[in-house]
């Protein structure tokens, strides 16, 4: 394997990225790259982590990310199951607490947890000895995606992220997406610009490392990326918005505001995609799109984050 | 006849002498001897205050004994210092019938003859639902000595109107619970930086003071008290302080951890510091110390709201809001007093003469024929918050694990021995 196993993994759990350093965020990457490798080979199978259990507790839906967790351990021959809250398996009325203890002994190595409820992840790596990794929880953090746009940004700019600007476009005050980025992507000493009409802005923004835009024009001139976030349609109802058709007449990313940029700038998007309301169609189908690499780096980061977690307590033996 | 000999009140040692349940006097220590016959009580310099009265509390009976019982939440508060409590109507079944009044007043007999004395607040509203007025005179008679809809703040200000007017014919104080109800749907603490950063729903300050404003100016315009709960911003104090200067009949309440904690305390999604108005910024902290100390706030409560283990032990979004605090309030309060926030004078004033004279409580300031409520504070000890050390059922705190200064070590009340 490609990493360095001279130093074990410091950390039993990943539950944002505010909990690494720049140099752990470069190591995962790096072997990142080394999985990503794998996966472009006849045979995307290494016998990595066999006979070690990883758990997919998905309280909320999520097929996208699930998916990718789940290939990633497949692809390191880790045995995974699967629980969600809308199948049968867990009672509605379960606590956290019950359904992380059932999990708990079922002995996994590493439980990834997707949930609804802001630190939920926290809640159960405070009470498993298990590594848990946090698929998403609530508006808080979504780590492995922060960490697969940073991967994806890398393979465009190679180590080149000092002084970059990238812009997070849309619903920034309930994206965990939003908040893991702009930690991770301020790690790495990249300018981050914020642009959201005011209703979609957290509390305490202004007071945030971020420059801060409601003009997306404006908020475009001259980054050398834009990352564009899915505009949840309850938004709306909830009186956030006007409505939808006013939201894309200001906000939908087209290429109008890309010649704003600077030549060469990417688009990212977490996926899936409201074509036409945050993102134009012919942005999301255009090279400077890397929507679909991100779904590849997904499957790679999450090897690595699975790797590292998995066999922190083997003393280097990989 | 009974003398407390050597106790320390404020900077002078005293002696205090009681006949039945009435104060006779108090003297310079060392100066009268007890009189014949009298029993002697050695008070070894300890601190002599009066007994506190909460006018905020949850006790959780009828409906959710699990939580606490009236008898437990009598225990914690005698224990605590406390003589009187007023417990709040969120029970199940509510507290809007005098058959409930009853029920409570019973539950508070039978588990506690001689105290501490139970005063319930009559559910302001039907139900506490905001829609119409409750029975208060019934509940007047049987023993209700304020009205308000704790826990559900009240949308309607025509209704509050009607709550004001209605319980001033019954010499009923309103507790107004003061939130704005849809600026504050669905949160979970205080909206700022704090919420920002974890993903959290919160709350404005506004909320809150937009609602104590709209029931300040009903007061001014009525010439009726009202008594805001709870306070927790700047931004309400600030009003509060505008409408005794205008002579509004206004009087108000905050708690020890609104002066202690602030909106950090949620970081790590600390379930255990959700609470119900949220615990706000630094600037309001320090807002709600200056307010007790100059009076603005008039006095402390607990606003004490017992939960099982179990109910917080969960994400923050599940977990109820409030935390016990009958058992910490005093050693809390006494925090200020050695950072020099406040001083031991405004603890009597704050937890005893104020909240007595606002609900038209009995209330002990030492003078020959008051009653004899006291208890000897050793304020040298030194305790750690653990669940153990708590009576409450309740053992839900964010200072578990602290060490705090200052045990009750006796307690009488209406000259009888609690412990
Ligand atoms: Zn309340």
């Amino acid at each position: 394997m490609p990493d360095d196993n001279r130093h074990p993994w410091p950390h039993k759990d990943l539950l944002d990225v505010t909990q690494l350093d720049a140099a752990e965020v470069r190591r995962l990457l790096d072997l990142a790259a080394g999985f990503q490798e794998i996966n472009r080979r006849p045979v995307k199978k290494v016998p990595t982590l066999k006979g070690k259990t990883v758990v997919l507790f998905f309280a909320e839906n999520s097929t996208r990310t699930k998916t990718s967790f789940d290939v990633a351990a497949k692809r390191l021959s880790a045995d995974t199951f699967a629980l969600s809250t809308a199948g049968s398996s867990i009672n509605k009325g379960e606590s956290l607490k019950d359904t992380g203890l059932t999990l708990q002994a079922m002995n996994p190595d590493v439980i990834v947890i997707r949930h609804q409820s802001s630190g939920a992840a926290r809640y159960l790596a405070e009470l498993l000895p298990c590594g848990v990794v946090n698929g998403g929880d609530g508006w808080h953090a979504h780590p492995t995606q922060a960490l697969l746009d940073c991967f994806s940004l890398r393979e465009v700019w190679g180590d080149d992220f000092a002084g970059r600007e990238l812009l997070i476009l849309g619903d920034i005050a309930h994206s965990r997406v939003a908040r893991s980025n702009l930690h991770l992507l301020r790690m790495l000493g990249v300018k981050v610009r914020l642009c959201a009409p005011r209703t979609l802005l957290p509390a305490g923004v202004d007071h945030w490392p971020a420059e801060v835009y409601s003009d997306l024009d404006k908020a475009m001139d001259g980054v050398d990326a834009v990352m564009c976030l899915r505009l949840q349609l309850e938004r709306q109802q909830a009186g956030l918005l006007p409505d939808l058709s006013e939201y894309s007449r200001r906000y939908c990313l087209d290429f109008r505001h890309l010649h704003k940029a600077k030549p060469g700038c990417r688009v990212l998007h977490p996926g899936p995609m409201n074509r036409g309301l945050e993102i134009s169609s012919a942005v999301a189908d255009a090279p400077e799109c890397l929507v679909l690499d991100q779904v590849a780096a997904g499957v790679a980061t999450r090897m690595a984050i699975l790797y590292l977690l998995a066999t922190r307590t083997e003393g280097g033996a990989a | 006849m009974l003398s407390i000999r050597n106790a320390r009140h404020l900077d002078a040692p005293v002696d205090l002498l009681v006949d039945g349940a009435r104060i006779v006097t108090m003297t310079p220590a060392g100066h009268v001897a007890p009189p014949e016959g009298c029993e002697v009580f050695e008070a070894h310099g300890l601190r002599l205050f009066p007994s506190l009265t909460d006018a905020h509390v949850h006790l959780r009976e009828p409906g959710f004994e699990y939580k606490e019982e009236i008898a437990t939440g009598l225990d914690a508060a005698a224990h605590g210092g406390f003589g009187q409590v007023m417990c709040m109507a969120n029970t199940k079944p509510v507290n809007d019938t005098a058959a409930v009044t009853r029920f409570m007043l019973e539950r508070a007999r039978e588990s506690h003859p001689d105290g501490p004395r139970l005063y319930p607040v009559a559910a302001a509203s039907v139900g506490l639902k905001g829609e119409a007025l409750a029975p208060l005179a019934e509940m007047r008679a049987a023993g209700c000595v304020a009205v308000s809809n704790d826990g559900r703040p009240l949308e309607s200000a025509e209704l509050v109107r009607r709550i004001m007017e209605y319980a001033a014919d019954l010499g009923m104080v309103f507790i107004d619970h003061c939130e704005d109800p849809h600026l504050a749907r669905g949160w979970l603490m205080h909206e700022g930086d704090v919420s920002g950063m974890l993903g959290i729903k919160g709350q404005p300050a506004a909320g809150e003071a937009m609602q104590a404003a709209r029931d300040i100016m009903l007061a001014e315009y009525l010439g009726l008290p009202v008594h805001i709960a709870h306070v927790s911003s700047r931004l309400t104090v600030d009003l509060i302080a505008w409408g005794k200067a205008r002579g509004v009949r206004v009087t108000a309440e905050t708690c020890p951890h609104y002066l202690l904690l602030d909106e950090t305390a949620l970081e790590g999604y600390n379930t255990l510091a959700k609470v119900s108005p949220p615990l706000r910024t630094a600037d309001d902290r320090a807002a709600l110390r200056e307010a007790v100390a100059s009076g603005i706030v008039d006095i402390l409560v607990t606003d004490h709201a017992p939960h099982a283990a179990h109910e917080k032990d969960e994400t923050l979004d599940l977990a109820p809001c409030g935390l016990t605090g009958l058992d910490l309030a005093l050693s809390l309060t006494w925090e200020l007093v050695r950072e020099g926030a406040l001083t031991e004078a405004d603890v009597h004033r704050l937890w005893s003469r104020r909240p007595a004279e606002i609900f038209g409580l009995p209330r002990n300031d030492f003078a020959p024929g008051d009653p004899a409520d006291f208890f000897l504070f050793d304020a040298d000890a030194t305790w750690e918050v653990t669940p153990e050390a708590l009576r409450s059922r309740g053992k839900n705190t964010p200072f578990l694990g602290r060490r705090l200064h200052g045990r009750v070590r006796h307690h009488w009340l209406g000259g009888k021995a609690l412990f």
